[in-house]
């Protein structure tokens, strides 16, 4: 787990963030724009961040339709994701799914998914990961349930309660060597994207796999991301939400928060601690602790925002 | 004094060593056919050199899908689970440097020998 690095320094108004990590529930973050603020347990946080706020959910790497050691019943962690979504005390605005959704792309795999993830009622924005666009046309069957007004392999972005959301694309047309791709297109979309939003508007950007370099050496990082983060400079406020490696790991540079979502299906091992990226089995009991759903609290009149992951396993 | 130790890990390796042995040598004989394993994401052997009109078959070993795809797109398999195979035959001679379309780092080569 990184800690942002300026602890003993002068906290300035940019630069104030803190990283609270409970071992075995989670980790909360909070942005402020004056002292860092010490949100206590997840109860107090909700209760805290949603008065004149939204909260929305991030749920990731579903891989409905794997069935193998490290975790037989990906259907059933779903289902228990997302009973946890409706239990909570406020009522989150909707939903993103950032990718994996399925295992092997199959009809009847995204079926699955859509059902249960239906379950929760909520507005669900989806971006691929590279699980989603095997299928035999090569994303076509993502596309197709998916890709209603959106660009390209299904990039787009939307504006609510005064946050600019942009769902990027960077699991397609990957090249020999390299790690994720956003590609010359999608970036020449963002830049027109963001031309009509101000500096002011806090930015939401999320993709499946990370748009930082986690660990180059198992593919986790975006070739062009710097190209990306470059566009996006010039915003007071930047959060940037990923899947892909199935374990929570965050980063602060300047005014970007990065941070990656548990998957609800398996957990992968920490960077260059196994031969390989590999699905990870561990004992059946340690499983759902290593699973889970991550909320997001914006908090508008404050720019306040806090990042709450909680493992199926968590209270 | 040459010390020999004969440990039951050493016989184990020696065995294996043997199994390999004699399985790499059973195609050479048998026909124009070789094997790139996936597992741990990685392709093995990393390079293989065949005869022109060998038939290369890609297994997947892993927990995890994978997809073989040649540098220049002369050649693409589907999505492979666990335990499928992809095949394709190579004609013409060169190298074919090759890699996993959903993890990039992936890399391997083909050396085709007239």
């Amino acid at each position: 787990m990184h800690h942002p690095s300026n602890d003993d320094e002068r906290i300035d108004r940019r630069h104030a963030l803190e990283c609270m990590i409970w071992a075995g529930t989670g980790v909360l973050w909070t942005v402020s724009s004056g002292v860092p603020v010490s949100l206590g347990l997840l109860g107090e946080a909700n209760a805290a961040e949603t008065a004149t706020g939204f909260t929305f959910l991030q749920i990731s790497d579903s891989h409905i339709g794997f069935d193998k050691a490290a975790n037989p019943h990906a259907i059933d962690t779903l289902k228990e994701a997302i009973a946890k979504v409706r239990a909570l005390p406020e009522k989150p605005s909707f939903m993103i799914h950032t990718g994996d959704i399925t295992h092997l792309s199959t009809a009847a795999q995204f079926d699955t998914a859509a059902q249960i993830i239906g379950g929760a009622r909520f507005d669900v924005h989806y971006v691929p990961g590279e699980h989603d666009i095997i299928d035999e046309n090569n994303g076509r069957a993502y596309l197709d349930r998916y890709g209603a007004g959106t660009k390209g392999a299904g990039w787009y972005s939307f504006d609510q309660n005064g946050v600019h959301f942009i769902g990027l694309v960077n699991v397609v047309n990957l090249k020999a060597g390299g790690l994720g791709n956003l590609g010359a297109d999608q970036l020449a979309w963002l830049a027109d994207d963001l031309k009509a939003v101000s500096a002011s508007t806090p930015i939401v950007v999320f993709a499946h796999i990370p748009l930082w370099a986690i660990y180059p050496e198992w593919g986790w990082g975006t070739d062009d991301a710097a190209q990306a983060l470059a566009l996006l400079k010039r915003f007071g406020s930047v959060t940037v939400l990923n899947g892909h490696i199935h374990q929570i790991m965050q980063k602060v540079e300047g005014n970007v928060t990065f941070h990656t979502a548990l998957s609800t299906a398996f957990p992968q091992p920490a960077p260059g601690t196994a031969p390989s990226p590999g699905p990870m089995t561990v004992p059946a009991g340690q499983l759902r602790s290593l699973l889970g759903i991550t909320q997001i609290a914006v908090k508008r009149g404050k720019e306040e925002l806090a990042i709450i992951d909680s493992t199926l396993s968590g209270t | 004094m040459i010390r020999i130790n004969l440990s039951p890990r050493w016989l184990a390796s020696a065995l294996v060593c043997l199994g390999i042995i004699v399985m790499a040598q059973a195609p050479l004989g048998a026909a124009d056919t070789a094997r790139v394993k996936i597992d741990n994401f990685t392709f093995a052997p990393k390079v293989l050199t065949v005869k022109a009109g060998t038939t290369v078959t890609f297994e997947n070993d892993d927990d995890i899908p994978h997809v073989v795809v040649a540098n220049d797109g002369s050649f693409r398999s589907k999505a492979l689970d666990t335990g499928d195979s992809y095949v394709f035959t190579f004609t013409k001679s060169g190298d074919f440097p090759y890699f996993c379309a959903l993890h990039p780092h992936m890399q391997g080569t083909i050396t085709v020998t007239p």
